[in-house]
């Protein structure tokens, strides 16, 4: 542990627990990057406009990945979240019909199918343990194959109320970036001041010595996959008002599966589970953001930042990996 | 008496002094008995097909649906390497659409670069698994990300190269081996390069895998790793050459649907999670240590014949990802409370 | 005396005449058709340490699993209190007061002491967990046990080793526990954070618990105990008032004349042949220092020393598995290089480890492939054959004396006696003839014992060498023509064939005379 590694945890505020040591690293990444950043596009990188659209760029990616990380804390992952994205986009456009009227039961709905979709991650997982990765890739392929054989194009419109989410501020702050707060604030709360979330981290660490204290381990993987479709559904809300009319491709264009999980752990927390959280993850997935934006700006062809991502991930996982065993070994 | 159909505990083993030692076909037969679902259902498929098929069922339409399936039979005969060692290969996929594109860029129609170019993406597949076996072996990644990661690097340098839309042309002689087949073959006129080119690298993945010192190893990798690298096993190695040969099958698959498929930048899109899906369904465990060549390319014709019946049944074609899901989990689910029941 | 008032339980002075606390009668278990506990009684005082004897084996982690309830007696009854209680999960036995402390503890390493002890039971003010007040109680379950120096908010992760056992004790007496049951406490402690560990015991003790203390270490018990009960092959050989027994009588009682089992003969000196494996000086940084060995065709050279002595270790650098980063080893007179599991295969060696499903056989493969996996290892990849010409594996295991049946048979349905068989079958398939055993007869019954100390002894007949580490006694003194003892990661001393267990015992524990401790 560095000196100012541990300056900067204690800096970011964030407290024993919620951040494992690895989790500070993400920081001082984000830090070089936005100076590298500066000093590779110039002082307009740090403009207000610049920043601002920075963030607002990760809203999307960044409710799906907090709740990516309570998932990933608990010891799994899921990767239905893309489709599931698109799922709520296409129905939520399809109900509301540019109607204000309609714009609640379309929320309620979703919200609905997003607990569904939890519910049974969460099901197939714990009572006929499947595998993880099996079991959110089978429900994510049903959902696709459901998904575009009912609507191959953009379906219904969502009417211009639905769309301050996206376009309105509140004075000078967006309602999307309180938006993206909010969730993270929920997150953080969740995970740092709520028994679930204290679980959470126990389930994630030693699903055993978790059930020995008496936690009931089945219950709080359920949960937690139910709250990170929750995000995906949130997620959806968001990019449907800010497309203005949903379209099955939404979801997996935004490759909000890979992405979330990279954002997760680039953000320092665990694949494996029980150490992280989501704090890390903000700062993982405006280090995604940021890369974007300057690839934007330095007129990258788009298809490099592909390449880039995957190198990313694989990159930050080996980091972690080879970090911890050095640490166990 | 069979030890593969009962789970008996340890108590009840009877104990005979001396091992009855089992002939090589018998131990083939039963091997084929002990995963006879997939055979049974492959059956009810096919007959399936030709209640409804208005045509009847010709040799020569089980024959087409076989050239269809091909691809994914190789696919799957590579794939299972990867996962009987424990690991998943999701890399390819955009490996196939590599190909594809990747040959049109180089020959650009030139049929004399057409062998050149064929050589130079096996290299290119050999690397593809090596880096994908390593960074799953040496850097500790779970594989399922270095594959993804790897299909988006793949996938990326595809679209830098084409901008978007795949330019250049595949030339006829490369196109021949997924399209053409030997004419004039009695009963079932013609015979597809194909299937030649399916019987006989699916020969070769069956002697690799259940014929060779390193199959066997693969089996041991995937059972117990650690007790395999005690026994001198070079995990490894083991590990990353099934890579490589799943990434090998995966190019020789994108020649054959260069061939009948054509130039598309998304030729190859799906077929990662239709050769996990084929390989479950052919009752192989994912975690490593079971499974067989043979079950996998029977799961793979098995799957090609369920998107064959969608087509028949009406079905929106999209539905066939909703088949998939609902195989994979449901053949892991039952693998798992299986495998649960008889520990 | 104690302040701390236990609920139904009035405070009890400090000795070993009061009523039992915990009662345990008539246990008996067995697991697949092996009995590992018989008609088993223990009782245990509040205010008492009562110590739980016996070799490795004898079944007493298994009866203490049995109290703390992760394991279901076939027969018998508890009494917590006079009250008759049937645990179904360790939980319930951890609420209504026992609670039970592993070697292998259970703490998540990336929570904090406050967050592990309050697990599951995590405070609550509106709707929100009260870290303060979590905090606060752990600093006062911590100050009470004396251990005020460890804060609550620190990671586990970042505790030693003795500091995490004083947090799986605070957490075990923030269930109120009545009854604490300690496994090995002092194996991996420095005898510094021992006495601190003893320092708390007795704590505990004053306060009125009740200390079920499972130990082979005799010295700690008579510096602890009030009463020891030691078990030997499943059953109570006997109760006993600590002050009235000697450490001669505990190790006779401990280890008795195992009259139902004969060993083979010890190798005769001409049967000795030259020294097949020798090593000088070696090493490995925290693990090994100082090793100095050789062992000789046709002879069996034993391995003794307590948990944490140092002996899987050394097995381990021989292996190749973690090998030596220091001294010398020399196969047949030439200096080898034993880097990796593959490279000592090909000196011809062979390892059968002690944890046999984990380490030693592939389960879900076939008697066949198991039999032929170090074989394989060695041949060529794009080959069927065999290196070394075929081999029938029938006549291997035919060798070994295999009982399964079939070849194809899955190992995992095997009894541990036949599964041992196929991982020496391993051995022999590759013609290893310098054998390293690690606890060669570890959860075999008596019966398939023999058969595998038979097989031993024949190999060193036919010519290999053979080092063999054991934690049984009986057996390294039965099967070893030479013995070596460990203790802190080297060997303490060198033994002819046939020692005292007196003997074995000074040298594993260090200490001058056993019979001066009592």
């Amino acid at each position: 542990m560095t000196t100012p590694a541990n300056t900067l945890r204690r800096f970011a505020g964030t407290g024993r627990g919620l951040m494992a040591d690895s989790g500070a690293l993400v920081f001082v990444v984000l830090g070089l990057l936005v100076a590298g950043s500066w000093a590779l596009v110039g002082p307009s990188f740090l403009s207000y406009e610049n920043i601002l659209s920075i963030v607002q760029r990760s809203v999307a990616l960044g409710i799906v990945a907090a709740g990516q990380t309570i998932v990933i804390l608990v010891g799994s992952l899921d990767l239905s979240v893309a489709y599931l994205v698109s799922v709520t986009a296409v129905i939520a456009s399809a109900i509301m019909q540019g109607d204000p009227a309609l714009m609640l039961p379309a929320v309620a709905v979703c919200l609905a199918i997003g607990v569904i979709v939890g519910l049974t991650n969460g099901l197939i997982i714990t009572k006929l343990r499947v595998n993880a990765f099996i079991a959110t890739l089978g429900v994510a392929l049903i959902l696709r194959g459901v998904l575009n054989a009912s609507v191959d194009n953009f379906t219904g419109s969502v009417p211009i109320e639905f769309q301050a989410l996206a376009y309105a501020s509140l004075g000078p702050v967006p309602y999307s970036i309180m938006l993206l707060a909010g969730v993270f604030a929920a997150g953080w709360f969740l995970l740092r001041y709520t028994r679930l979330g204290h679980h959470i981290y126990a389930v994630g660490g030693d699903e055993e010595t978790a059930r020995l204290s008496g936690i009931r381990s089945h219950r709080i993987i359920i949960t937690s996959h139910v709250i990170v479709s929750l995000t995906a559904v949130l997620t959806g809300l968001f990019i449907v008002s800010r497309l203005r009319a949903g379209a099955p491709w939404v979801g997996p264009d935004g490759a909000y599966d890979l992405e979330s999980i990279a954002a997760v752990v680039v953000g320092g927390t665990a694949l494996a589970g029980g150490r992280g959280g989501v704090l890390g993850t903000l700062a993982g997935v405006f280090i995604l953001a940021l890369l974007d934006n300057v690839f934007n700006q330095l007129q990258v062809n788009p298809f490099i930042k592909d390449i880039v991502r995957g190198v990313i991930i694989v990159g930050a996982v080996a980091i972690y990996a080879l970090g911890s065993r050095r640490r166990d070994g | 008496m069979s030890a593969s159909t009962t789970a008996p505990s340890q108590a009840d083993v009877p104990e005979t002094p001396v091992v009855k030692p089992s002939s090589r076909a018998r131990r083939a037969g039963r091997g084929l008995l002990g995963s006879a679902p997939i055979f049974l259902i492959l059956l009810v498929v096919l007959v399936a097909i030709a209640v409804r098929n208005p045509q009847g069922a010709s040799p020569e339409y089980y024959l087409a649906l076989l050239k269809r399936a091909a691809p994914l039979m190789l696919l799957a005969a590579g794939q299972i390497f990867v996962i009987v060692s424990g690991e998943f290969d999701l890399s390819v996929g955009a490996l196939i659409t590599a190909v594809v594109v990747g040959a049109a860029v180089i020959t650009d129609g030139d049929p004399s670069l057409s062998y050149p170019a064929i050589g130079g993406l096996l290299v290119a597949g050999v690397a593809v698994g090596a880096i994908n076996g390593v960074a799953t072996t040496r850097l500790r990644v779970p594989s399922f990300l270095v594959t993804l990661g790897m299909a988006l690097v793949i996938s990326g340098g595809v679209l830098y190269n084409t901008g978007g839309a795949p330019s250049g042309t595949l030339p006829q002689n490369l196109r021949f081996f997924g399209r053409e087949g030997i004419e004039g073959v009695p009963v079932i006129g013609e015979l597809p390069y194909s299937v030649i080119v399916l019987v006989v690298l699916g020969s070769v993945c069956f002697w690799l895998m259940h014929r060779t010192n390193f199959g066997r190893q693969i089996f041991a990798v995937g059972g117990n790793a650690r007790a395999a690298a005690l026994s001198g096993t070079r995990v490894h190695a083991v590990k990353t050459l099934a890579f490589v040969i799943s990434a090998v099958s995966a190019v020789v698959a994108g020649i054959l649907v260069a061939g009948f498929g054509g130039l598309s930048n998304d030729a190859g899109a799906g077929y990662e999670f239709q050769a996990i899906s084929a390989v479950v369904l052919g009752g192989a465990v994912l975690g490593g240590g079971r499974g067989s060549v043979l079950t996998a390319m029977a799961g793979a014709l098995t799957l090609e014949a369920l998107f064959t019946l969608l087509n028949l049944l009406r079905l929106p074609v999209e539905l066939r990802f909703t088949v998939q899901g609902v195989i994979i989990i449901a053949a892991v689910a039952y693998a798992s409370v299986r495998l649960r029941a008889s520990a | 005396m104690t302040e701390q008032q236990l609920p139904g339980d009035p405070p009890e002075p400090a000795t070993s005449a009061g009523p039992p606390l915990l009662e345990v009668t008539g246990i008996s278990k067995s697991f697949f058709g092996v009995t590992v506990l018989a008609d088993v009684d223990l009782d245990v005082r509040a205010g008492e340490v009562h110590a739980v004897l016996g070799e490795n084996g004898a079944g007493k982690s298994t009866l203490m699993k049995v109290v703390a309830a992760a394991h279901q007696p076939d027969a018998g009854t508890i009494r917590l209190g006079g009250e008759e209680v049937t645990f179904s999960h360790p939980r319930d036995a951890q609420l209504k007061g026992v609670s039970i402390i592993y070697q292998e503890f259970n703490l998540l390493p990336d929570r904090t002491v406050a967050q592990n002890i309050f697990l599951g039971r995590e405070p609550v003010r509106a709707g929100v967990v009260d870290s303060r007040r979590m905090e606060a109680d752990t600093r006062r379950l911590l100050a009470a046990l004396g251990a005020s120096n460890i804060p609550p908010d620190r990671l586990v992760r970042e505790l030693s080793v003795a500091q995490q056992q004083t947090v799986e004790i605070s957490k075990a007496l923030s269930y109120e526990a009545r009854v604490l049951v300690m496994d090995e406490p002092t194996a991996a402690l420095s005898p510094h954070e021992t006495e601190a560990l003893f320092e708390r015991v007795r704590r505990l003790q004053e306060q009125g618990l009740g200390i079920l203390y499972i130990s082979h270490r005799l010295k700690e018990i008579f510096e602890l105990a009030q009463r020891v009960t030691v078990l030997k092959d499943g059953r109570r050989v006997g109760t006993v008032e600590a002050s009235a027994v000697t450490t001669r009588e505990l190790v006779r009682m401990m280890v008795g004349r195992d009259l139902a089992h004969y060993y083979p003969p010890h190798a005769s000196p001409d049967e000795l042949g030259e020294v097949r494996l020798r090593v000088r000086g070696g090493g490995v940084p925290g693990l090994l220092h100082d090793i100095d060995l050789e062992v000789r065709a046709g002879e069996i050279v034993g391995v003794a020393g307590l948990a944490g002595s140092g002996r899987t270790e050394l097995a381990q650098a021989l292996f190749g598995v973690r090998p030596f980063g220091s001294g010398r080893v020399e196969v047949d007179g030439r200096a080898v290089d034993l880097r990796t599991p593959r490279a000592a295969l090909r000196q011809r060696m062979g390892f059968v480890t002690e944890d046999r499903k984990a380490e030693g056989l592939v389960l879900p493969l076939a008697v066949r492939d198991n039999g032929l996996l170090a074989l394989r290892a060695l041949g060529r990849w794009l080959s069927g054959r065999l290196p070394g010409g075929p081999l029938r594996v029938t006549d291997l295991m035919k060798r070994v004396d295999l009982r399964a049946a079939s070849l194809d048979q899955e190992v995992r349905y095997l009894s541990g006696g036949n599964q041992q068989k196929v991982v020496l079958a391993k051995w022999l398939a590759t013609n290893a003839s310098i054998l390293i055993f690690d606890e060669p007869t570890r959860g075999i019954d008596v019966g398939a014992k023999a058969g595998i100390h038979e097989l031993m002894r024949e190999l060193a007949r036919a010519g290999a060498a053979i080092l063999m580490i054991s934690s049984e006694l009986p057996e390294v003194i039965g099967m070893s023509d030479r013995m070596l003892v460990m203790r802190g990661g080297t060997i303490a001393g060198r033994l002819p064939a046939d020692p005292t267990e007196d003997r074995i015992m000074l040298l594993a524990t260090g200490e001058r005379d056993l019979g001066e401790a009592a």
